[in-house]
């Protein structure tokens, strides 16, 4: 069982990571980022996937059907566009290689 | 002796998971690791889900395999066939698909909660708070991937404006306290409910087509957070630093972005009611 204060450091060191990451980070790759971070709350998905594993009524469970729908579109739309996104920064990196 | 076994280890995974996030995004953030970046985090989503379905007492199983199966196909092809140009409005998409995937794991938690399963004060707070995040996000990125499609392209301003949607935003607080005091009555879970979803569509109606990138970054981390705090009421540790991680990032990195473009965030969500005005005169 994590407590509220637990939570509160979780919250707090997580925060932090997340601000570190982003700090000096070129103009270029702002929308790869957002892109990303997009795909990284696709982890949603694992917490409707509870939800709705453990729904009893059917209100609950079409709430959590819906849940799993969305946070699956979240993730694998997220990874697809992140990849379509990246894949320019390769092409660019061998050029400049040659 | 399994029984017992198998909560460690999907615990196990959901450590691995946000240890990959983390590191994912690290190497996202320079240009030359950015693209082994997306790999990481994809591993890390890919061992977390799949640990989920191994955790004890969980039931619809077919179902949330179908619904993963039909989630993931639908955003998939449409992810790779969309033109490059199209990718903010799609991003948007995908974001407001989170939000409103952590609405409903608030709206099934305060449902059960509702029913009479024991919850802390804490989680009841945080449920209601992520609930009311995650549905301004679904609706606000709706309307955003709506106006990039061009599906939308009018601004749609009027006199009073903020003073209605603070309004708004103020009865979806009001009701989300109702819950919070113990009212969880299906009909409050409703009325807060659409009270939110109306807020992220009125908050965004207003602004312009060209800033919505600003937008679109600012729902990201209300998603991040959302999806943070409903990670604390189902006590799920990947949710959290996931979630917080995104949510603080994706702060930092709106107001990045509002500052390439020369302008405040606020001047980003509210500048435009100062230029509806200059046009009415």
């Amino acid at each position: 069982m994590i407590d509220g204060f637990l939570a509160l450091y979780i919250f707090m060191l997580a925060a932090f990571t997340g601000y570190e990451i982003i700090s000096r980070v070129p103009v270029i790759l702002h929308t790869p980022l957002m892109s990303g971070s997009n795909f990284v709350h696709g982890i949603v998905l694992v917490g409707a996937m509870v939800a709705l594993g453990h729904a009893q009524t059917p209100l609950e469970t079409a709430i959590g059907f819906l849940g799993v729908l969305l946070g699956a579109g979240n993730a694998a739309g997220g990874y697809v566009v992140t990849e379509r996104m990246l894949e320019m920064f390769k092409s660019s990196k061998k050029a400049e290689g040659k | 002796m399994m029984a017992a076994f198998l909560p460690t280890l999907v615990k196990a995974s959901y450590f691995l998971a946000a240890l990959l996030f983390i590191l994912g995004l690290k190497r996202m953030s320079s240009p030359r690791t950015a693209r082994g970046g997306i790999v990481w985090a994809g591993a890390g989503m890919l061992v977390a889900t799949l640990a989920t379905f191994f955790l004890p007492g969980m039931h619809n199983l077919p179902l949330i395999a179908a619904a993963i199966a039909l989630g993931t196909l639908a955003a998939w092809i449409s992810g790779k066939r969309v033109a490059m140009t199209a990718m903010p409005q799609m991003v948007a998409l995908y974001n407001g698909m989170g939000g409103g995937s952590a609405a409903a794991i608030g709206a099934g938690e305060l449902l059960k909660f509702g029913a009479g399963e024991a919850a802390s004060t804490t989680q009841l707070v945080l449920g209601v708070v992520g609930a009311l995040i995650g549905a301004v996000s679904f609706s606000g990125s709706l309307i955003a991937f709506a106006k990039l499609q061009g599906w939308m392209d009018r601004r749609f301003v009027f006199a009073g404006q903020r003073f209605v949607n603070a309004l708004v935003f103020l009865a979806a607080l009001a009701a989300g306290a109702a819950l919070v005091a113990g009212r969880l009555e299906v009909g409050v879970v409703i009325a807060f409910f659409a009270l939110a979803l109306a807020f992220g569509v009125m908050m965004t109606l207003p602004i312009g087509g060209a800033d919505m990138p600003v937008v679109i970054s600012m729902y990201n981390a209300f998603t991040g957070l959302a999806v943070a705090f409903e990670g604390f009421v189902l006590q799920n540790e990947a949710m959290i630093i996931a979630g917080m991680v995104v949510g603080a990032a994706g702060t930092l990195l709106t107001q990045l972005m509002a500052k390439a473009m020369n302008r405040s965030l606020a001047n980003v969500l509210f500048g435009n009611f100062g230029a509806a005005r200059g046009e009415a005169q």
